[in-house]
């Protein structure tokens, strides 16, 4: 009887997280025209989101990429079709490993970056702070960084999906032997509009989602050290655990 | 002493946070042009007074009059405005961590006016001139010691020219010189600048030094009122115990616990 009443507390807290979180994604899109006319700030967090993540993403979309080949070329072997390497390397990149590996690499460097500086200049003052001094913390803080997250997000995903295609290209045609003009060509006749638009929707779904999630934690977070702390890391395991549903609920549609 | 002309004015306040009753009843007049402190022990709601005159927090009952507006009754949009006429003190300084000095003074100027850049720069290093550190402009807030932030914060809550400005416990952790430089500056900036100060302070010895009118909080009411040498001597004990620095007496040195001696003695990890 308490295990029940312990699930359904639980069940009625993440609800009202849920709807909490809905409140707080609409308050952002509502100051989020305001938010635009000062470009600089939002080209500020896309630098700070985006580019400052570029080189985790790189070396992970080129292994990523690399491990593809080797599996994917031992598998297809099996039936004599090593030529539809670039074809199954690529598809598997764009439609699946590309948007959701960027989701969890950027959860866990730039969510959690947006999630612990939110905490601490709530910690520290600095959102009171900008109160008193009549400036919106959402407007002047929590927007620019939720955006420039959706804006991040997707570019990022591209990058990744470019090294990683690189990556399947250097271990299956330079060490695997597997033909390069098979191996572009095939590529290039299989990857359809469709599957590239797949890829970029769920990336921009996934920049939502986990810049959502991170600037709330971080607005949210109760301002001492441990707060802070705890905000980082359910802002890590939030946005794994949503990426993952996210992307089966997108696949089933564009399926 | 009688004040001239409140500026604020706080009447029957009730406030309480998650039952508990911080404030009851609570009547407060802020005489315009002058320095009125709020003092009291620890934990008797400085500081949630100074957010509910500011609009950070919401009386669950009565009115907080600031320069002819209630700002019970304000919108979001309202108490902004109002916040425009106010500067703030935070304990802490809480400047803007990211960006440097003469930034951060710049702060305010950037995102409520478009001065020219030469304009602007004018502003802010007479701010920090005012407050002794022009000479700081490029350093970053990390690299201020804790009188310097709190200087530079002060430039920052000037910035704007604010008709009120409000101090939250702006001598904790001060060395005597930086004490005394922000003692100074509170008196000679309320003069000057023709301000209403506020300081919310327990430091008895150095408030009393600059505040025309003083409150005693204590108990979710006002425990006396008066100017610093009419406080020395009212004869409450409660003020006696405060003025004189006294561990013990109306204001106990323990936290309520069960008894003692059965603590003692209870077994496991009963506390």
């Amino acid at each position: 009887m308490k295990l029940f009443g312990d699930l359904w507390a639980s069940f009625i807290l993440a609800l009202s997280n849920l709807g909490s979180q809905c409140r707080f994604l609409m308050l952002l899109v509502w100051r989020t025209p305001r938010a635009l006319l000062r470009f600089q700030l939002i080209s500020d967090q896309v630098y700070n989101s985006g580019a400052l993540s570029l080189v985790i993403i790189m070396l992970s979309g080129l292994f990523v990429g690399m491990v593809l080949a080797l599996q994917g070329f031992t598998l297809l072997q099996r039936f004599g079709s090593e030529s539809a390497l670039g074809t199954a390397a690529a598809l598997g990149l764009v439609k699946e490993l590309g948007p959701v590996i960027t989701a969890l690499l950027f959860a866990g460097r730039a969510g959690t970056a947006l999630a612990s500086e939110i905490g601490l200049m709530r910690a520290t003052d600095q959102l009171s702070a900008m109160e008193m001094m009549a400036v919106d913390p959402i407007r002047r803080v929590v927007v620019p960084r939720f955006i420039g997250g959706i804006i991040a997000m997707p570019l990022l995903s591209v990058v990744f999906c470019m090294i990683g295609i690189f990556g399947a290209q250097l271990v299956g045609v330079q060490i695997m032997g597997v033909d390069q003009g098979s191996f572009w060509s095939q590529m290039r006749a299989a990857v359809e509009l469709k599957d590239i638009t797949e890829g970029i929707v769920k990336s921009m779904a996934f920049g939502v989602a986990c810049s959502l999630i991170a600037v709330y934690a971080g607005y949210h977070a109760v301002p001492t050290a441990e707060g802070v702390g705890r905000a980082t890391t359910r802002t890590v395991v939030t946005s794994a655990v949503v990426t993952l549903f996210l992307d089966y609920l997108l696949t089933s549609v564009f399926l | 002493m009688d004040p001239i002309e409140p500026l604020i004015q706080i009447r029957g306040l009730d406030y309480s946070i998650n039952g508990r009753s911080i404030f009851k009843n609570l009547d407060i007049d802020v005489p315009s042009g002058k320095v009125t402190a709020f003092m009291g022990p620890s934990g008797t709601g400085k500081t949630t007074l100074l957010r509910l005159i500011t609009g950070q927090l919401f009386a669950d009952r009565g009115t907080v009059i600031v320069d002819g507006q209630d700002v019970t009754s304000l919108s979001t949009d309202g108490i902004y405005r109002l916040r425009r006429r106010m500067g703030m003190l935070f304990q802490n300084g809480a400047l803007l961590t990211d960006i440097d000095v003469f930034e951060n003074v710049a702060f305010p100027l950037r995102e409520h006016t478009r001065l020219p850049e030469r304009l602007l720069r004018q502003l802010v290093l007479m701010k920090l001139q005012a407050v002794g550190l022009r000479g700081a402009a490029e350093l970053m807030p990390a690299e201020l010691s804790g009188g310097m932030s709190r200087r530079v914060a002060l430039a920052r809550a000037i910035v704007m020219d604010p008709q009120i400005l409000i101090y939250d416990e702006p001598f904790v952790g001060l060395d005597p010189i930086s004490m005394g430089v922000v003692l100074r500056l509170i008196r000679h900036l309320n003069d000057v600048m023709g301000l209403t100060s506020i300081v919310v302070s327990h430091d008895v010895k150095e408030i009393s030094a600059v505040a025309d009118l003083s409150y005693l909080l204590s108990g979710g009411g006002v425990a006396a009122k008066g100017t610093p040498r009419e406080l020395h001597d009212n004869p409450s004990e409660i003020v006696h115990q405060f003025m004189g620095g006294l561990a013990d007496g109306p204001v106990p040195f323990h936290y309520p616990a069960p008894d003692y001696y059965e603590s003692l003695l209870a077994r496991g990890r009963g506390r």
